[in-house]
């Protein structure tokens, strides 16, 4: 039997058609995962140990931001309030900005910048040397052990992160507060909490989510389909970055636009 | 000399490839190639850099699916298996790759124990951990299991992704160049492992290489591959006797030079 002639011709051009070609190609990655998300075997330990990796060694980087974004946007915005006499409104504007804005989209980024680039090169680099290859020849699904874990550790971990580096904030808030305003950690509490609704709190778990399936799936896709060698690895890790955040942002205006119809 | 092993229906055909075809774009790889390996047979693809031998083996394992062609394996149409099929074949069919293709982050004991683990999760840690040593010990590295892949030099790296494949106790074993790379002292320890592996363990096996002496020493028939088809198969002094330009540089190249 003769093969069918295969031709090198694009339909359209080259970039077009492998834009599209890509398109395809993570769409049937994404739909690989949710089929096979509640298949067995479950690779308990492998997914743990993520969490470990991704959860408890960006805590330091999150502790640190977090509490920077909390004093400096205090700092920033009091002599705006000043002018109208208006700093008593100081935790309540803070906190409804860390809550709903700074909190999810400063943890989204910081893990993008440092979970997406480890997990893009690191996904890259056994790909390059066919370590990935021999999962599959030892009748070991790689997409399972590696991916599955990853995508889950990240989409569970930025959540429990963003909690976290929204109540750093909301201290490094407080701490600016009380410096100059002397106002005492009940009122500080009380004044932050008034204007956080049960939807602020939810739209920020679910920015959450999102953000991090989207680190997640982004990067596992970069490293599973790397190629050209040592030079592919670190194009992986660049690019799961920069497509993580570029998808965030997107993410952010549309359900900013969503939370707002429903509010 | 190699010397043929007792007990076996050397009749009885492990893998069978008919008009296979390969191609990727408008680079046609494999053009018609045909191939039979009987059990327990050896049989070594020589070939230069680039003529599809490491695509062939790929398609065996169902790493690559040919565009044209046949290629079963134990009896079953590797292109056609499902997931679950193919994953069967797998444990059957062991794949030891040119750099070794160890998991650099666990040590060598857990690069071991890892396709177990996941292939017979009934086995006890007492039982897996004797297989391990078992086989460390046929490979003759039983001091490195607590050791990672970064320590180990370029020949013991091969040595345990053999051990790491022969853990699963396959009954075919596919070798992509298993001597690239390595000095010629190194290069004789793994052509007599893969002698070793074929008495010890009754493999069936298809060497890639273009290395003569590890053809000769290792191969019960050898077949030569040329812009994409088989041009002669047999064995060592039937191919070599052969005034083909291409074995005749071969043969030169490696012994003369």
């Amino acid at each position: 039997m003769e093969p069918i002639e295969q031709s090198d011709k694009p339909v359209i051009s080259k970039q077009v058609d492998g834009f599209f070609i890509t398109v395809y190609e993570i769409f049937g990655f994404i739909s690989r995962f949710f089929r096979e998300v509640l298949r067995r075997p479950f690779e308990t330990r492998e997914f743990i140990r993520q969490c470990f990796y991704i959860g408890n060694r960006s805590l330091p980087l999150i502790s640190l931001t977090g509490f920077i974004t909390g004093l400096v946007f205090t700092k920033q915005s009091r002599p705006s309030l000043a002018e109208f006499g208006a700093t008593s409104w100081l935790p309540s504007l803070i906190s409804i900005a860390i809550v709903r804005a700074l909190a999810p989209l400063v943890t989204a980024l910081i893990c993008a910048g440092r979970v997406g680039s480890s997990i893009g090169a690191e996904l890259a680099s056994m790909k390059v040397t066919e370590q990935i290859d021999a999962m599959e020849v030892s009748a070991i699904n790689p997409f399972k052990y590696l991916v599955m874990t990853r995508v889950l550790a990240c989409t569970i971990c930025l959540p429990l992160l963003m909690c976290y580096n929204g109540l750093i904030a909301l201290v490094g808030a407080f701490v600016d507060i009380h410096l100059n305003e002397q106002t005492s950690m009940d009122t500080f509490i009380q004044n932050a909490f008034t204007n956080i609704s049960f939807l602020d709190l939810a739209a920020s778990l679910v920015k959450a989510l999102v953000y991090g399936f989207t680190i997640g799936i982004v990067s596992c896709y970069q490293g599973f389909h790397a190629s050209q060698g040592t030079e592919g690895v670190g194009k992986s890790a660049n690019v799961s970055v920069v497509v993580s955040m570029f998808l965030i942002f997107i993410e952010e205006v549309i359900i900013v636009q969503l939370v707002n119809m429903i509010r | 000399m190699k010397s043929f092993i007792p007990d076996i229906d050397r009749q009885q055909t492990v893998i069978s490839i008919r008009g296979l075809y390969k191609s990727f774009g408008s680079n046609h790889v494999l053009r018609g190639v045909d191939l039979d390996l009987h059990r327990g047979e050896n049989i070594v693809v020589l070939g230069r850099s680039g003529t599809g031998k490491s695509v062939l083996i790929k398609v065996i394992v169902g790493l690559l699916y040919p565009d044209a062609g046949t290629v079963t394996v134990l009896g079953q149409e590797v292109p056609e298996l499902d997931a679950h099929a193919l994953r069967d074949l797998r444990l059957k069919v062991g794949f030891c790759f040119q750099h070794g293709a160890l998991y650099d982050s666990m040590t060598v004991g857990e690069n071991l124990a890892f396709p177990l683990k996941r292939n017979e999760p009934g086995m006890s840690r007492k039982e897996r951990d004797k297989r391990i040593e078992m086989v460390l010990e046929a490979i003759g590295l039983s001091h490195t299991i607590g050791q990672m892949p970064a320590e180990l030099s370029g020949g013991q790296r091969k040595r345990i992704g053999i051990g790491r494949t022969l853990i699963l106790r396959p009954e075919i074993m596919l070798y992509d160049e298993p001597t690239a790379g390595l000095d010629p002292i190194t290069c004789t320890e793994i052509n007599d492992l893969i002698n070793e592996v074929q008495h010890r363990f009754k493999t069936s096996s298809i060497i890639i290489t273009h290395d003569l002496t590890c053809a000769k020493s290792t191969g019960d028939t050898i077949a030569v591959l040329k812009e994409g088809r088989f041009i002669r198969q047999g064995n060592f002094n039937d191919v070599f006797g052969s005034d083909e330009a291409l074995i005749r540089e071969f043969y030169e190249y490696n012994f003369i030079q």
